[in-house]
């Protein structure tokens, strides 16, 4: 129950950043990605804020085994650079780009976001679905 | 109007603190990382259900408390474009990209940045030039965004 009320707490505080910030706006996040364009710094500051808090953070967490709830703190992955991080990362910068949205605001502007928001909320939700069977493809060709 | 768009960034930065103390207080509390994509993920593909509750609850929060915020504001609009094509293929990109790539801007780039993770870095990298890339086709050659 606690755990739940702590996530509960950490999604909250996560979207009302995604407000403040404006990163819930298509506009800025894509005005951010358009340097050929009329540039906007806003998403750089927002990063910024997030990054250096996290930082710390991170200091004190990686000198605990467990959490304050008792889960073992998350290890550090294999500093390894696969083709599907690569391919994923591409494929994702592009489907932000043209819609101005990443999975985080996209749940948090559920509710204002009228019918695009919730079509883009459903379209990533089916390219999850299919994404476990796009991995085997890839991987079945990376091996041959 | 410079004033405006400096106070932007100034509530840019008041938003990623509160970004980065929600990632901190998920990480110290419940021993997780926050990532959107991957908190998601996990229950629609069926891989992350052994938590499931802990996953529902921070999407709870996320959508839920949001709209508590809007009425402080004159309007709230996420401007997405009004081409449901464009929106379609972009949602899809986007799950199957993020879940190739285990994670997006929140996991790779707000927790893996903050944690000197390769992977982060790069992922962050490679999704920033895309999407630098896709606004430049699609808005400057295409024009269709």
């Amino acid at each position: 129950m606690k755990r739940n009320v702590f996530s509960f707490i950490s999604g909250g505080l996560f979207g009302a950043g995604l407000l403040v910030s404006g990163m819930v706006d298509t506009t800025k996040v894509q005005g951010w990605l358009d340097v050929f364009g009329d540039w906007d710094p806003t998403l750089a500051f927002v990063l910024g804020g997030a990054v250096i808090p996290m930082f710390f953070i991170w200091r004190i967490a990686e000198r605990r085994a467990v959490s304050a709830l008792g889960t073992p703190m998350p290890a550090r992955p294999e500093p390894k650079l696969g083709h599907n991080l690569v391919i994923g990362s591409v494929l994702f910068g592009m489907g932000w780009g043209l819609a101005g949205l990443c999975p985080g605001p996209a749940m948090a502007s559920l509710s204002f976001g009228g019918v695009g928001g919730a079509v883009f909320l459903l379209a990533m939700a089916a390219g999850m679905v299919v994404a476990p069977g796009v991995r085997l493809r890839i991987d079945r060709h990376a091996a041959a | 109007m410079s004033g405006m768009i400096e106070q932007d960034w100034i509530w840019g930065f008041v938003g990623g603190l509160m970004i980065g103390g929600a990632a901190g207080l998920f990480l110290l509390v419940n021993g997780r990382i926050m990532g959107a994509s991957g908190l998601l993920g996990g229950l629609v593909d069926g891989s992350g259900w052994s938590n499931a509750g802990e996953r529902i609850a921070f999407i709870a929060g996320l959508v839920l408390v949001p709209p508590l915020l809007v009425p402080l504001y004159d309007t709230v609009d996420t401007h997405i474009t009004d081409n449901l094509a464009v929106v379609i293929v972009a949602g899809l990109l986007v799950g199957i990209g993020t879940r190739l790539a285990n994670g997006c801007t929140s996991g790779h780039g707000v927790c893996g940045i903050s944690r000197l993770s390769l992977r982060g870095i790069v992922a962050t990298v490679f999704y920033l030039l895309a999407g630098g890339l896709a606004m430049a086709l699609a808005r400057h050659v295409l024009g269709i965004i």
